[in-house]
């Protein structure tokens, strides 16, 4: 958790009004903060505005009214945003969109090379990054044969061959199988970066983040508690006794 | 996703420097387009052939490229030999079939074929990035580039749209018939599909943005100035000259 005291907000949202065209507000007078080091965890129903809420972060959709800094900078034209992009990681909620590259090799190396590394640059952050996934062997798969959780993980490697500060990740687990899951899991715990989580799974919340918000009207709504409950669960051989880890 | 058959391989063509490509393909399909002698022509589809087989591309998904073209040049087959004027070939009945309408078919088929076939080996042997790349570099606006190439890539989009749609409408039943549910079906998915595909384009920008995507375009590929580039222009225009040279001695 930062700590307000002695550093700025890495981000920090004020008093933020969105409404899509025609519609009612989807967020009003919202205020977020992140720190360095946060692990945050965004638990809401849908249509709450949370994927807008990160879609304003990174400037793809204009604010009405409220201010935006990031890294103690003030974010106002979409000059700032480009450089907003180089600093924050969207992972977005359907992979198929993020990915449109041919191989996954050119698509991890896409946003260095928009940053304007040098060829010889971009591969050897795309190579590192893949075998820091355990993708290796994935250069020179063809993306849209992937399959859903070889997409995720692909789309996440896109993202971090940028060397993103935060990470916004949306609704992460959607589609994964258990394997895979584990395997995100260790990934964001090892990856030593902030990130701000979306996700319906309240265990994986808990495990992966060390608070948890929600969005309310149009409002950030800090909701940390955690209340121990039991509940119900199905799996195979479940009338044999037995235990969970 | 973005389906490229074509763009993957490591063929003579693959390897050689996209504006090479570029040009090569533009000035040969001109020269192929404003032929009229038929050796000439023959000889266009044969190098236009010789190409594909260079490109080692898969016979089967080129045979279907052409297919589509050829959709639309048995549409002249189908109205320019009945009604060129002229001498007449053969009567059928009421029906006259002219000999200058014939040879004007033949020419459209072959010269179209031969410059699908030209394209389909020089051009989409490359992938969306590094055609925009080629573009950029052959000082091409810069406006222009982008609008091409994401035409070029969001069709792909609209194509899988279509698909998702139309494999919902099946598995539900539907069977097209001449009746007004099934006009409505028809409706209803083309507007369907342009609002979904807008919906995943504006998706798809709003990624490539977030990585930092201003308009220019990169490439991993490397393609050095090679003895194999001098060797690729060298082939190119011999065949051009030579075709050029068969129209002057056969139609001059």
């Amino acid at each position: 958790m930062g700590n307000s005291m002695t550093t700025d907000p890495i981000i920090h949202l004020n008093g933020i009004w969105y409404s899509y065209p025609g519609e009612q507000p989807v967020l009003k007078n919202l205020d977020f903060q992140v720190f360095k080091g946060d692990r945050i965890g965004l638990l809401a129903p849908n249509g709450s505005g949370k994927t807008t809420l990160f879609h304003v972060i990174m400037g793809l959709l204009p604010i009405a009214e409220g201010s935006i800094r990031i890294f103690g900078r003030k974010i106002e034209s979409e000059k700032d945003f480009v450089w907003v992009r180089r600093k924050i990681g969207l992972l977005f909620q359907d992979a198929d969109d993020q990915l449109f590259s041919p191989t996954v090799l050119d698509d991890v190396a896409f946003g260095p090379l928009n940053m304007g590394k040098s060829k010889k640059e971009a591969l050897a952050v795309s190579r590192r990054v893949l075998s820091f996934l355990g993708l290796s062997s994935f250069e020179d798969r063809i993306t849209f044969k992937l399959s859903g959780g070889e997409k995720k993980l692909v789309s996440l490697a896109t993202i971090l061959s940028m060397d993103p500060e935060v990470l916004l990740l949306d609704e992460p687990l959607n589609g994964l199988d258990n394997k895979t899951r584990t395997k995100l899991m260790d990934i964001l715990k090892t990856i030593g970066v902030s990130y701000v989580v979306i996700s319906h799974d309240i265990d994986f919340l808990i495990d992966a983040t060390d608070s948890i918000y929600t969005l309310k009207d149009g409002r950030i709504e800090k909701d940390t508690t955690v209340y121990v409950h039991s509940h119900d669960h199905a799996h195979m051989m479940g009338h044999v006794p037995h235990q969970h880890e | 996703m973005l389906n490229e058959p074509f763009s993957i391989g490591n063929s003579f063509i693959h390897r050689t420097d996209p504006r090479l490509r570029l040009i090569s393909a533009f000035v040969y399909s001109i020269v192929v387009a404003v032929l009229y002698g038929f050796p000439s022509l023959i000889a266009s589809v044969g190098f236009s052939f010789a190409l594909v087989r260079v490109a080692g591309l898969n016979g089967k998904a080129v045979l279907k490229r052409l297919a589509l073209i050829n959709g639309f040049v048995l549409l002249f087959w189908l109205i320019l030999p009945f009604t060129a004027g002229g001498n007449i070939l053969y009567s059928l009945g009421p029906l006259n079939i002219y000999e200058t309408g014939v040879f004007l078919a033949l020419q459209i088929t072959l010269k179209s074929n031969a410059i699908i076939m030209a394209f389909i080996a020089l051009v989409s042997t490359m992938n969306f990035s590094t055609l925009g790349h080629a573009l950029n570099s052959l000082r091409l606006p810069q406006k222009f580039v982008f609008l091409f190439v994401l035409t070029y890539r969001y069709i792909f989009v609209i194509e899988q749209e279509y698909k998702k749609i139309w494999r919902s409408i099946k598995v539900r039943g539907f069977f097209p018939k001449t009746t007004i549910h099934c006009y409505k079906t028809y409706a209803y998915m083309i507007g369907m599909i342009f609002v979904k595909a807008s919906a995943r384009a504006d998706r798809v920008y709003r990624a490539m943005l977030c990585r930092g995507f201003d308009g220019s375009f990169y490439t991993l590929a490397e393609y050095p100035s090679s003895g194999k580039n001098r060797l690729f222009l060298c082939l190119i225009f011999f065949c051009t000259f030579s075709i050029i040279f068969l129209e002057i001695v056969f139609h001059g």
